[in-house]
This record gives C-alpha cells, sequence and structure tokens, in this order.
C-alpha cells in the first residue's frame, strides 16, 4: 500500500503556473521593469493604472498570475536546491519555506487587490 | 522465490560533485531553467510592490518609479528578463515532450504543438501591451 501524496496536486500547480509565467511574465517585465523606467516607452499613467486594475476581472487576472507563478517558482526552487546543490538533510525545511514562501505571497496578493479603491 | 537484487546494498550511492551541473552544457542549461524560478518568484514580487504603489497615491508611485529606475534594479531586471524569456522559451519547448498526442496512431510532431503554443505567446503579449499602452 502506497503512501498518498501531495505531489501530483503540487506537480498540477508547477505546470499551470510554468504556462502562465510563460506566457504573462516575458511581457510584463519588459513593459514594467525595462521599456517604461529606461524611457523607451511611454508609460501610462498612475491614474489610468489604477483603473485599469480596477475591474473584478483584472484583479482576478493579477491574482493568478501571483497564485500560480508563486507555487510554480516554489516548486522548481526546491528542485533546484534538491537536485542541483543536493541538499537533501532539509528537505523538510525547504519544503516549508518553499511553499510557505508562495502561500504567503498569495495571500498578499489577495490582500493587495482587496485594498485597490 | 528468491529476489537477486535483495541482498545488494541499498543504500550505498556514488557521492556525486556538488558542482556536477557545471560538467556539461546540457546539465548547465538544465540548472539555468531550474533557477529561472527564482526570477519568476522575483517578477511576481515587483507585481505586488507596484499594485501596492498604484493603491497607495502620488508619494508611493513616485518612490516606486525612483526605485524602478535605480542602477541596481535595471541591472537585476535585465537578468529577470533574461531568464524569464529562457524560462518562456524552454517551456514551450518541453510542452510537446509532457503532452504526446496521437493521430490515427501516429504521434503529433513537435513543432505542431510548439507552434501554437509560441503563436499564443506572441498574440497575448501583443494584447496586454495594448492594453497597457493605450491609456
Amino acid at each position: 500500500m502506497s503512501k498518498r501524496s501531495n505531489e501530483p496536486f503540487l506537480w498540477l500547480l508547477f505546470s499551470a503556473g510554468g504556462s502562465v509565467s510563460a506566457m504573462l511574465m516575458p511581457v510584463h517585465l519588459f513593459l514594467f521593469a525595462l521599456a517604461f523606467p529606461l524611457g523607451w516607452l511611454d508609460p501610462p499613467s498612475d491614474e489610468t493604472l489604477l483603473v485599469l486594475i480596477r475591474p473584478p476581472l483584472v484583479r482576478v487576472y493579477l491574482f493568478v498570475f501571483c497564485f500560480l507563478s508563486l507555487f510554480h517558482a516554489a516548486h522548481r526552487f526546491r528542485f533546484t536546491l534538491y537536485d542541483g546543490l543536493q541538499i537533501k538533510h532539509l528537505n523538510e525545511l525547504i519544503n516549508v519555506l518553499c511553499y510557505g514562501g508562495a502561500a504567503v505571497g498569495t495571500v498578499a496578493a489577495a490582500y493587495l487587490l482587496c485594498q485597490v479603491p | 522465490m528468491i529476489n537477486p537484487t535483495e541482498y545488494l546494498p541499498k543504500s550505498y550511492h556514488r557521492r556525486m560533485s556538488t558542482y556536477w551541473w557545471l560538467a556539461r552544457w546540457s546539465y548547465l542549461t538544465f540548472i539555468l531553467r531550474e533557477a529561472s524560478s527564482v526570477f519568476v518568484g522575483w517578477t511576481v514580487l515587483l507585481t505586488l510592490v507596484q499594485i501596492w504603489a498604484v493603491t497607495h497615491g502620488p508619494s508611493a508611485n513616485a518612490a516606486f518609479h525612483e526605485w524602478m529606475r535605480h542602477p541596481l534594479m535595471l541591472g537585476v531586471n535585465v537578468v529577470a528578463f533574461l531568464f524569464v524569456l529562457f524560462h518562456a522559451v524552454t517551456w514551450f519547448s518541453l510542452t510537446p515532450k509532457a503532452m504526446v498526442i496521437r493521430v490515427k496512431g501516429q504521434r503529433v510532431p513537435d513543432w505542431a504543438i510548439s507552434g501554437p503554443n509560441y503563436a499564443a505567446w506572441v498574440m497575448v503579449s501583443l494584447g496586454i501591451a495594448w492594453v497597457v499602452l493605450r491609456g
């Protein structure tokens, strides 16, 4: 009798988050972290951005973006430490820090998006 | 029935170097791909800080813009962008390996699965850029 495992569920989050971050992150990062700060493109005003993120659908989009990407990153980073650096004796602690960190980030995202006036 | 492997020492593993992934180019690209997770997390963090700034008025926004224009920040973000791009390309190239589709017993070729993924990526990116820049 094999033990029940959380791995399939975590892998599902990993794979969904991998797709979401692959699709959406390059353009997000290009615009907000490179093109706007470096003046390559004219950024929208802060008021425009506030209006843009107000609709519930956009907030759900941003929440899913954060939530799935965080669990994708947590899962992958955990295995980077496990396979790459072969840190196996700290497995439990690493799991708690990775998925715990992702959970904290997800709650923070939900809180911030609820606070949007 | 005797299991022939029963008496072999199961716990013996040859010690592998901590830096095994430097030995070959393919190992290095594997570990770089895995390391992209750090920058995926970083991008979410930036997004959260930006949402906070946008909802907290002019002074928070000004501080955010100044922070994003800092040379150190720009340096980190160039690296982050390259890693996220690497993640996207490797992810779409891996999709046909993870998702094997057969039509009439024939395996659908890799490009027929990764191609539409790349096309969707371009369309989605242009769509988001349009929504953000329109304002």
